[in-house]
């Protein structure tokens, strides 16, 4: 039998296939990457006692149905809401739950606002015809504030624990990322002991109808 | 130098097109990796708000997503102008929230249950009394993990 050598393949038409399946997956593609504000819902208790919380305690913020903003009984602008949520988080006027001072606020000790970041709450409060924008901006500057006094302190421990020029967000960027060469665990530890510090303690109550 | 002179052709060669299906296949691959597919088709309208402390959410098969808001143009003559909840590909009730948690919580691994979370995609004009509902809703069936959606900007854009 005479060896004939095998027909080529025609090979002109794979571009189009390979152009035909890119415009597909063109099309399909969404870029975005989720992401969001994480919040964490308080579970629902039937027997839930009465805490009693001195009122110097409770920083309340209040948005009511027409987007305004009341904050301690104050009418105030958004963009004021992070600088004041700090002031109150910050100020360390007394003592911890421990009976210790606060020795890493910078706050003005002031002896009518919060005792101390561990006892300080954030209580926010809705109504049911606030729009959903809004309330995300709100949340965005009150987890702003907590990220705020966060990086400030990682600043601060950074440098003792021996990570250099990085804040909170970044700390749990590294601690996240699989790819950072350092001490995992002294990172840990260190956003350990900045989330004690400044625990977030944001309670979002549930609104009467 | 009599060499180079003798080849010199007076018009143009063609370009070269034989590279051409590495470069669209190169392409096609990079796509093909980048791709997420769109899981539910939106029937409502879906502008999320904007916010700057946002935290990425990765491990994208341990979120449940629940979407909010008007229902968009086609489905407006039907189901009405009133923010509404949408879960997979159907308009849902706020108590079918429950059972779709249930759902999804059944399709998963069960040690990876306790790291659900529930993403919130509720359309920037939807009122805080729909979502409340729906954050009721999920403590009552104990999915407390949630994140709002959002996209990374600033808040301010939010007035608009």
């Amino acid at each position: 039998m005479a060896k004939r050598a095998a027909p080529e393949v025609n090979a002109g038409s794979m571009a189009d296939i390979a152009f035909l399946l890119l415009i597909f997956f063109l099309v399909t593609t969404t870029m975005e990457k989720d992401s969001g504000i994480s919040r964490k819902l308080p579970p629902i208790d039937d027997n839930q006692e009465d805490v009693v919380i001195k009122q110097k305690n409770i920083f309340t913020v209040l948005i009511n149905g027409k987007d305004q903003l009341l904050v301690e009984d104050e009418l105030m602008d958004l963009k004021d809401l992070k600088a004041a949520a700090v002031k109150f988080l910050d100020n360390g006027g007394g003592l911890s739950t421990e009976g210790k001072p606060c020795d890493y606020c910078h706050g003005v000790k002031d002896p009518a606002s919060s005792d101390h970041p561990d006892k300080a709450i954030i209580s926010l409060k809705n109504e049911r015809e606030t729009s959903y924008a809004q309330y995300i901006s709100v949340q965005n500057e009150l987890v702003g504030a907590y990220n705020e006094l966060r990086n400030r302190r990682a600043l601060e421990l950074g440098p003792q624990k021996g990570f250099r020029d990085m804040n909170f967000i970044e700390m749990q960027d590294n601690y996240k990322d699989v790819k950072w060469v350092g001490n995992k665990e002294k990172l840990k530890e260190v956003i350990e002991q900045i989330k004690t510090e400044y625990p977030q303690k944001l309670s979002e109550v549930q609104e009467q109808n | 130098m009599a060499k180079f002179t003798k080849k010199k052709s007076s018009d143009l060669p063609a370009v070269n097109t034989a590279s051409l299906p590495d470069i669209v296949f190169m392409l096609l691959f990079f796509f093909m990796v980048a791709t997420v597919m769109r899981e539910n088709t939106l029937m409502i309208e879906n502008k999320l708000p904007n916010a700057d402390q946002v935290e990425k959410l990765d491990k994208k098969d341990l979120v449940m997503y629940i979407y909010a808001g008007k229902p968009s143009r086609n489905y407006k003559a039907q189901y009405g102008t009133e923010a509404r909840i949408q879960l997979n590909d159907k308009f849902a009730d706020v108590s079918d929230i429950a059972a779709f948690i249930a759902a999804e919580r059944a399709s998963k691994r069960e040690e990876l249950i306790p790291f659900l979370t529930t993403s919130l995609k509720v359309d920037k004009d939807a009122n805080m009394g729909l979502v409340g509902d729906i954050k009721q809703e999920l403590r009552k069936v104990n999915a407390l993990k949630i994140n709002y959606a959002a996209i990374k900007g600033d808040v301010s854009k939010n007035k608009q």
